[in-house]
């Protein structure tokens, strides 16, 4: 086989994982844009605060540390203990249900049938404040999470390619753990939305509120829900982005390249936002292999904005997105 | 005057029970605008009873009362020999009260299957664990819930169209979807708001036969609304007639008939 060829198989399949970690985030977007209406641009940002929390929760970290040593003029730091990683997960999930609860609570329970640009302006509010509360809480420097997930090269992988193409494939272990994960989150997300009694009312309250409530259904509980559910797939894609490039601020513009996945895969399809996340994964993997040479490099950074913008163009409601007909 | 713990013998020869629902002094306003006027009624075990009145009159907020989308300014609603707190729609719902509305609230993107299942949610008890894994007692659940609902889609003839998305159908079957949804909750009280509204002389027919069969095979206590006089007359054991937010009526259709009261409302009466 030609080298360039193997180059890019290697490449697509890269892709394809990067895309799983895209899908990971958007699918966020799509939970709570299906049941509520709302465009949540603090998805990002909630990612990123599971995963600064999960790390300072591992760590023993006191929480508001800079504050109370400012206030108080003490100086702590770390509890004398460190949490194993699947309690910490737990707690951090527990975080992220309270959270769910005072966002419904404080904030879009008191906006039921306002405009959706009023509900995005609220959402901007929300990542705006949770960062800030993010950094006060913890701390603004960079950290690593390490809650034991294998990564570097895979072994055996590149072994068998290189004996079969005398060319070993780099992929990494860190990425197929995500992959495997993201599939089983998928995979669950749909049986609960198809089968589950929750999974039937969320569907029933992204329809129609006063049908949903005249079947007995608490409009409250299943935006708690949702959120919860939106918390619960932002700690996984914060762990799996913490886990590559450490817990960072930046983490939070990740959900900056969700809106392209969301653009292909349509705003309220869960097979979408997979799709999508895979297609510009590899789309951008693939361009800047073939392309990038020709025009210099970097397409990475716009190759997924213009294809959003080519599929606005010729078909406004992404790949699976719910065509919308307006009647007359 | 009924006697308030016995029931009555209707001309048909159904024995209609004791009372279900009691509306004591009701009063509703939106700011100054007073939309029910201390109006009191009840609704009896196993009875057909109609809510009727010129466009404005108030009956759908008393509808809205009733199932809890309104919480009135004054008075009591005592359901079942107790009085209610105020409620939200769902726990209304959850008491066993179920409704329609009058523009149709159905769940446009779901298949007809999917919507009439959604009326069982209230039925379901097994927890969301059990659920998601598909556990025994919550594979009981859905088996039996299913076979209700089929029963409920069989008994209101839309086999036909049971795996059709909603919002592809047209009118008249939507509103017998969402008869369809409230039966398959079991309600013990089922609300109908204008169910007959915008149909054809065909559809009505077949939409009094269903709620009479309704009425008849389960038991159920139907409080409905409707403009339609000759359907309301023909089809409820007692009638409240309201006009401009107050009670001008209350009786069996034949004493409404000769109610000065009522005649005026609805022909108009000369004022001097």
């Amino acid at each position: 086989m030609p080298d360039q060829l193997l180059f890019a198989i290697e490449v697509t399949l890269n892709g394809l994982m990067a895309g799983v970690l895209y899908a990971l985030v958007a699918l966020g977007f799509v939970l709570i844009f299906k049941a509520s209406g709302i465009f949540n641009y603090a998805q990002g940002v909630m990612a990123l605060f599971a995963a600064l929390t999960l790390v300072g929760i591992m760590e023993g970290q006191v929480p508001f540390s800079h504050l109370i040593n400012a206030i108080f003029g003490t100086d702590v730091h770390h509890f004398a203990w460190e949490v194993p990683a699947l309690l910490a997960i737990l707690l951090t999930m527990t975080v992220m249900v309270a959270l769910a609860w005072l966002v419904n609570t404080l904030i879009f329970r008191h906006l039921v049938g306002q405009e959706p640009i009023i509900l995005f302006m609220a959402t901007i509010g929300l990542a705006y404040f949770l960062e800030g509360f993010g950094d006060i809480m913890w701390g603004s420097d960079i950290k690593t999470l390490d809650v034991g997930l294998p990564q570097g090269l895979n072994e055996s992988i590149d072994e068998f390619t290189f004996n079969l193409f005398g060319y070993g494939f780099f992929i990494d272990n860190l990425d197929i753990v995500a992959t495997i994960i993201a599939a089983i989150l998928v995979a669950a997300l749909v049986a609960f939305s198809q089968y589950t009694k929750q999974g039937r009312a969320l569907r029933a309250v992204a329809d129609d509120h006063q049908a949903a409530l005249s079947v007995g259904i608490s409009l409250s509980f299943i935006w708690v829900l949702v959120w919860s559910i939106a918390g619960f797939v932002a700690l996984v894609a914060g762990i799996m982005w913490g886990a590559k490039s450490g817990v960072q601020f930046s983490l939070s513009l990740i959900a900056l390249k969700a809106l392209p996945v969301l653009m292909l895969g349509g705003f309220t399809s869960i097979p979408g936002a997979i799709v999508g996340g895979l297609i510009i994964g590899v789309g951008e993997k693939l361009f800047e292999f073939l392309v990038g040479p020709l025009v210099g490099g970097a397409t990475e950074n716009w190759f997924a904005y213009v294809l959003a913008l080519i599929f606005l163009v010729f078909r406004p409601q992404g790949l699976f997105g719910e065509k919308i007909i307006e009647r007359v | 005057m009924l006697d308030a713990s016995e029931g009555y013998v209707t001309p048909d020869g159904r024995q209609i029970g004791g009372v279900m629902m009691e509306m004591r002094n009701i009063t509703l306003r939106f700011g100054g605008v007073v939309a029910i006027k201390d109006i009191s009624f009840d609704i009896r075990e196993g009875e057909i009873r109609a809510i009727i009145g010129p466009n404005g009159a108030g009956k759908s907020s008393m509808l809205n009362v009733i199932s809890g989308f309104y919480n009135p300014q004054e008075g009591e609603v005592w359901f079942r020999g107790a009085k209610r707190p105020p409620m939200k729609p769902f726990q209304v719902a959850r008491q066993g009260i179920a409704r329609t509305f009058q523009n149709i609230a159905l769940f446009e993107g779901m298949t007809v299957l999917d919507n009439v299942m959604t009326g069982r949610l209230t039925q379901m008890r097994s927890s969301i664990w059990a659920q998601a894994l598909w556990w025994g007692s919550a594979e009981r659940e859905e088996t039996e819930n299913r076979a209700h609902v089929e029963r409920v889609i069989d008994f209101l003839e839309i086999q036909s169209i049971r795996k059709t998305p909603v919002g592809r159908l047209p009118y008249g079957l939507k509103k017998r979807v969402e008869l369809a949804r409230a039966l398959a909750a079991e309600p013990k009280l089922l609300l109908l708001d204008e169910p007959m509204a915008g149909m054809n002389v065909e559809e009505k027919e077949d939409m009094s036969r269903f709620i009479l069969d309704v009425n008849d095979e389960f038991g159920t206590t139907i409080a409905l609304i409707e403009h339609d006089m000759g359907v309301v007359m023909d089809l409820s054991d007692r009638v409240v007639v309201m006009d401009y937010g107050k009670k001008i009526g209350d009786g069996t259709p034949d004493e409404v008939r000769k109610n000065q009261a009522v005649i005026d409302a609805y022909l108009g009466v000369a004022h001097d």
